[in-house]
């Protein structure tokens, strides 16, 4: 294969643009859509060259829109703060739980660790309204519908076994050799954990959970069934925002831009992170 | 052993209640968790045998599997399970195509190749919710740049998701934008991984690209492409968030998959005993799935220790 002719080689290269093309090109288009008014927006044909301005965050941000018909007030900066909070809340307690759970599951061998390990894996891959519509009329009873507390807490379902699975798997990689020395040196076990095996599976950790909080940010039929508009995250406020406001397409593209850019900025940031934990999540386990 | 003194044979006592007690208690949060997915999980099947609507509470009683016979002879049930499987099996054999040929474009870990494959984690990193609200800005009939291309090329008035005849193909366009990468990843995974014995063998021989490709790599790859396969497809079937966002199920019943279906039954007709058995049925589907790929995924990853 290293004998490839220079045709074969520029042959190879328009395809990977073009691949590039067809899964880059619409993030590219949003972005462009939300720095134009919606004159030139509507234009026909699509406008390339126009004059970029940022009036459309400038509306999402101040939360004042004024269009011809009157003021409209938009509650989305309200939307991308819900997702910080029960992205970042979720992940951080996730973590707090699952790490010596990993730990136990991955260090000691015990017949109930087995079954939690094997029922968190098979509803991984059950429908999330199975659980979520019963779920949604036991919130109502307990009044925890509509509350941070209870999103963060049904966030775990999403958050929690993706760490144990991750961070299982990188404990097992790990000699348990270092950990005997270290506890026959006269250590206790909690020292030994906090002080050696959690900083030998730190890539793990970091790995669990980086795509734990972008699965969490992304996701949508969660808070889609659990929150009103005032405790919605972006996936859910960005949809009711279409619906609310139609016709203001370039303040739904900066919208749009403003909920995708924070995963995407993570993922290319911890794009070697990322990989690993996504192999690890879908291949090793 | 002898030699231990009192200090650390206390030590060893508490160990030993430590070691059988701190599995447990370590594991408590996940076994927690466990039991809150299970109440609903069965309260679930218990609604799934009930004649339950919610603005018709008198009615509320308990008819065995009644909603389950039922769906025999309920066309739209049909069609729920036709749109579902219709919607699975082309999104995983197109992304699965596709991203193949990706992975074996970008084989070569050249710099160019390995900064193309991070960009086209992009799309998968994009909520799918918020991709199908950027392909619906995209195939706006106003003002829509795909929908101008679409005039370009003689496609005029090409109406894209809200057209019952093209519905299905733009939700699965933009399940294969999203889904793709994944694919991709992991077989170009595999193909890096693979052992580089064969294929230079292959090339002193002289044998031609085709055998190489049919005869050795697909065979060496084949535990990665079923894998990543079911993964998806396990994920495929059960497709909420793109299809509600994009379409909320229609034109019509053209979108109407298993979660959609349930979510609407529930919500819509308040019909709570229909959409349980609904999911019911759709989690016994992937708790069939699910079970021959967790065997697929130990098998992948016992290799995977094995060669590490």
């Amino acid at each position: 294969m290293d004998h490839s002719s220079t045709f074969e080689k520029a042959l190879r290269s328009a395809l990977i643009t073009l691949v590039l093309i067809f899964f880059l090109f619409p993030i590219l288009w949003i972005f462009l859509m939300s720095l134009q008014t919606n004159e030139t927006i509507l234009r026909i044909p699509p406008s390339i060259l126009f004059e970029p301005n940022l009036d459309n965050y400038r509306a999402l941000i101040t939360g004042k829109l004024q269009t011809t018909a009157g003021n409209l007030d938009i509650a989305f900066m309200r939307n991308l703060w819900n997702s910080v909070l029960l992205s970042t809340f979720s992940v951080a307690l996730s973590l707090l739980l699952g790490v010596p759970a990993a730990y136990a599951f991955a260090r000691f061998k015990f017949r109930l660790g087995e079954d939690i390990a094997f029922t968190l894996l098979s509803f991984r891959f059950a429908p999330p309204l199975l659980v979520l519509l019963p779920l949604s009329l036991y919130f109502k009873t307990l009044g925890l519908t509509n509350t941070y507390i209870g999103l963060i807490w049904v966030y775990q379902l999403i958050c929690l076994p993706l760490i144990l699975w991750i961070v299982r798997g990188y404990f097992e990689d790990i000699s348990p050799d270092i950990e005997h020395a270290y506890r026959i040196a006269g250590n206790s076990w909690w020292k030994t954990f906090t002080r050696v095996a959690i900083p030998l599976a730190r890539p793990g950790i970091a790995a669990a959970g980086l795509l734990a909080f972008i699965f969490a940010w992304n996701n949508f039929v969660f808070a889609l069934i659990l929150a009103s508009a005032d405790k919605q995250p972006v996936t859910v406020g960005a949809l009711a925002f279409v619906t609310a406001s139609g016709i203001q397409y370039g303040q739904i593209a900066a919208a749009i831009v403003l909920s995708v850019t924070p995963t995407l900025a993570l993922a290319l940031y911890a794009q070697r992170y990322l990989v690993e934990g996504l192999s690890m999540g879908a291949v090793k386990g | 052993m002898t030699a231990n003194t009192a200090n650390s044979s206390r030590h060893v006592k508490q160990s030993r209640f430590m070691r059988k007690a701190l599995p447990y208690i370590l594991s408590l949060p996940a076994l927690l968790m466990c039991i809150g997915i299970l109440i609903p999980f069965f309260t679930a099947v218990y609604y799934s045998m009930l004649r339950y609507r919610l603005n018709l509470p008198q009615m509320k009683g308990f008819i065995w599997f009644g909603n389950y016979v039922n769906f025999f002879y309920d066309p739209s049930f049909w069609n729920t399970v036709y749109i579902s499987l219709l919607y699975a099996f082309l999104t995983v054999s197109l992304e699965l195509m596709l991203g193949l040929a990706i992975a074996l474009l970008l084989q070569k870990p050249t710099r160019f190749n390995n900064i193309a494959s991070i960009l086209l984690l992009l799309p998968l990193m994009t909520a799918p919710a918020l991709a199908s609200l950027m392909w619906k800005l995209m195939t706006n009939p106003n003002f829509g740049i795909l929908s101008y291309f679409a005039g370009l090329l003689g496609f005029h008035d090409f109406r894209w998701a809200s057209d019952p005849s093209t519905a299905l193909f733009t939700v699965v366009l933009v399940d294969i934008w999203v889904y793709t990468p994944f694919i991709m990843i992991l077989l170009l995974a595999g193909l890096r991984s693979l052992p580089q014995a064969p294929f230079e063998a292959a090339a002193l021989d002289g044998v031609p690209r085709s055998f190489v490709f049919f005869r050795i790599t697909l065979p060496m790859l084949m535990p990665y492409i079923i894998t990543a396969s079911l993964f998806r497809l396990l994920d495929s079937i059960q497709q909420f968030d793109i299809i509600y966002s994009m379409t909320q199920g229609g034109p019509g019943d053209k979108l109407l998959v298993f979660q959609v279906q349930a979510y609407l039954d529930f919500f819509q007709s308040t019909n709570v005993g229909r959409s349980a058995a609904l999911m019911i049925i759709l989690w016994a589907i992937t708790y069939f799935l699910s079970n021959i790929f967790i065997k697929q995924w130990l098998k992948l990853r016992e290799r995977a220790h094995g060669a590490g």
